[in-house]
């Protein structure tokens, strides 16, 4: 079977998902300004320790063979070495997201004595300059003590996660040599408009010419760099980057939020892409097989605008949440699209009227917007 | 080393297989690397590989027609570059 034939058999829609997102809770101890997930507050809805284990169990009998789990910071959950434990007793193997802020000696320690354990450490700019304008005072330094602390423990390779931005781009190289300097693997991935990101993605995502720079990079890198393939937009630039050039959305990827609610995918946090929910009867294993949303999504796309343009078959129209949530149509190109191709419908589009996410976690003072609009403007 | 027809192999213990319509998903949980099995018939010979003494064996009674060995062959070698499968451990 050919590769492409693979990705046509994968847009069809898989028996469980390859990777599943979970974010445990909406609490957070920072407040980034392009949070996907608008975290700040716990929400009270919160699933419980037995619900979240009940959710393990039936990815087991799924066969799931990792989760990634992110939040807000699910560090800040007092059930979550207990969590990871149950996951991985069941042969499901973990990748977290964190900021870091929790991973002292001791947790380091912890967290190194662990099997099919895989630690994502979130970190947006080389220096505290960058990274604390988006990610908010005071998280490089946590990032950097997180990852000593890794080191010291012997954890072996862990990563480093990196939200490629207008300000970072420059700094890509050095992102490199940070994780070759940690024993790390480097992992960089799209700006999302999503969450708090839809408010900061026109003043933080990468120009034009940024974007060609990340492509040759990431083509020169090759399958060193992990993206999670979120860069195949830029598949229209030419040479495909590695990885699966497909939006994987209810096809073989989903996100379950920290209240049970089963999305698509990590970017889209919206009543329009809520499947279900895991305490529904059936539990996650019939939102996944048959919620009608996922359904559709595993039916052939139409390409629309899109389809006169040669490129469409290198970058397949781009991403389905960024395009939503800069209110353009979901059947055209998408806001980066490489030839330009966005950029009149979405100069008409006013400021505002895009689709809004349904729920907004944050906490009550937006400090950390302030700071943004300050930084990046000195 | 060189897959052949007289090797002797098992699927990687660290190694889980889940069958999809297009072949089947195998996740090594050691490397992290997802790989897939793009034909049903691959995924049941590497399945099979623990049941026989060696990979002719394992073809023959998967009813594997003899001009599809060398494509066999050549499968499980790219799947023991990627340890899916491997040399059988005497130990297990």
């Amino acid at each position: 079977m050919s590769a492409k034939s693979l990705v046509e058999e994968m847009k069809r829609g898989l028996d469980a998902p390859i990777c599943l997102t979970w974010e445990l809770t909406y609490a957070c101890n920072l407040q980034c300004v392009h949070c996907l997930s608008s975290s700040g507050q716990r929400d009270e809805r919160e699933l419980s320790t037995e619900e979240a284990k009940k959710i393990l169990d039936d990815l087991r009998d799924l066969q799931v063979f990792y989760i990634n789990i992110g939040g807000g910071e699910p560090m800040v959950r007092r059930d979550f070495f207990e969590l990871l434990e149950y996951s991985v007793a069941n042969g499901i193997g973990v990748k977290f997201s964190t900021n870091g802020a929790f991973i002292d000696e001791e947790k380091a320690r912890r967290l190194a004595a662990m099997d099919y354990l895989d630690i994502q450490i979130s970190l947006d700019g080389v220096d505290a300059a960058t990274n604390d304008a988006v990610r908010g005072e005071g998280s490089y330094d946590m990032a950097i003590r997180a990852m000593e602390n890794l080191k010291a423990a012997n954890f072996g390779q862990f990563k480093i996660s990196v939200v490629v931005t207008r300000h970072n781009v420059s700094q890509l190289d050095q992102f490199k040599a940070l994780a070759d300097h940690y024993g790390a693997q480097l992992r960089i991935t799209r700006l999302r408009p999503a969450g708090r990101g839809a408010d900061t993605w026109h003043e933080l995502h990468p120009t034009n010419a940024q974007q060609r720079e990340i492509y040759n990079w990431l083509l020169k890198h090759g399958e060193n760099i992990l993206t999670g393939d979120s860069f195949f937009h830029l598949n229209a630039l030419g040479e495909s980057l590695p990885g699966l050039n497909m939006c994987g959305a209810g096809r073989v990827v989903c996100l379950i939020d920290p209240i049970g609610d089963v999305y698509a995918c990590p970017f889209v946090i919206h009543d329009e892409f809520k499947a279900g929910n895991v305490r529904d009867e059936g539990g996650f294993a019939k939102v996944w097989k048959q919620s009608d949303l996922f359904l559709s999504l595993r039916e052939p796309q139409s390409a629309g605008a899109c389809a006169s343009c040669g490129a469409f078959d290198a970058c397949q129209g781009g991403c389905m949440a960024a395009k939503f949530f800069t209110g353009l149509p979901l059947d055209g190109p998408d806001p980066e699209c490489v030839g330009g191709d966005a950029d009149e419908a979405l100069s008409i589009i006013s400021r505002g009227s895009e689709p809004k996410p349904s729920m907004d976690h944050s906490k009550p003072v937006t400090l950390t917007r302030t700071k943004l609009s300050v930084s990046t403007a000195s | 080393m060189t897959v052949a027809l007289e090797s002797v192999l098992e699927i990687h213990p660290q190694v889980a297989v889940r069958p999809e319509t297009f072949g089947a998903l195998a996740y090594h949980y050691g490397n992290r690397r997802l790989i897939f099995l793009k034909h049903p018939d691959v995924v049941t010979v590497v399945q099979s590989l623990n049941s026989y003494p060696d990979v002719q064996s394992t073809l023959s009674a998967c009813g594997v027609a003899p001009e599809r060995w060398p494509s066999f062959v050549a499968a499980l070698s790219s799947l023991e570059t990627s340890e899916v499968v491997r040399e059988r451990q005497i130990a297990s």
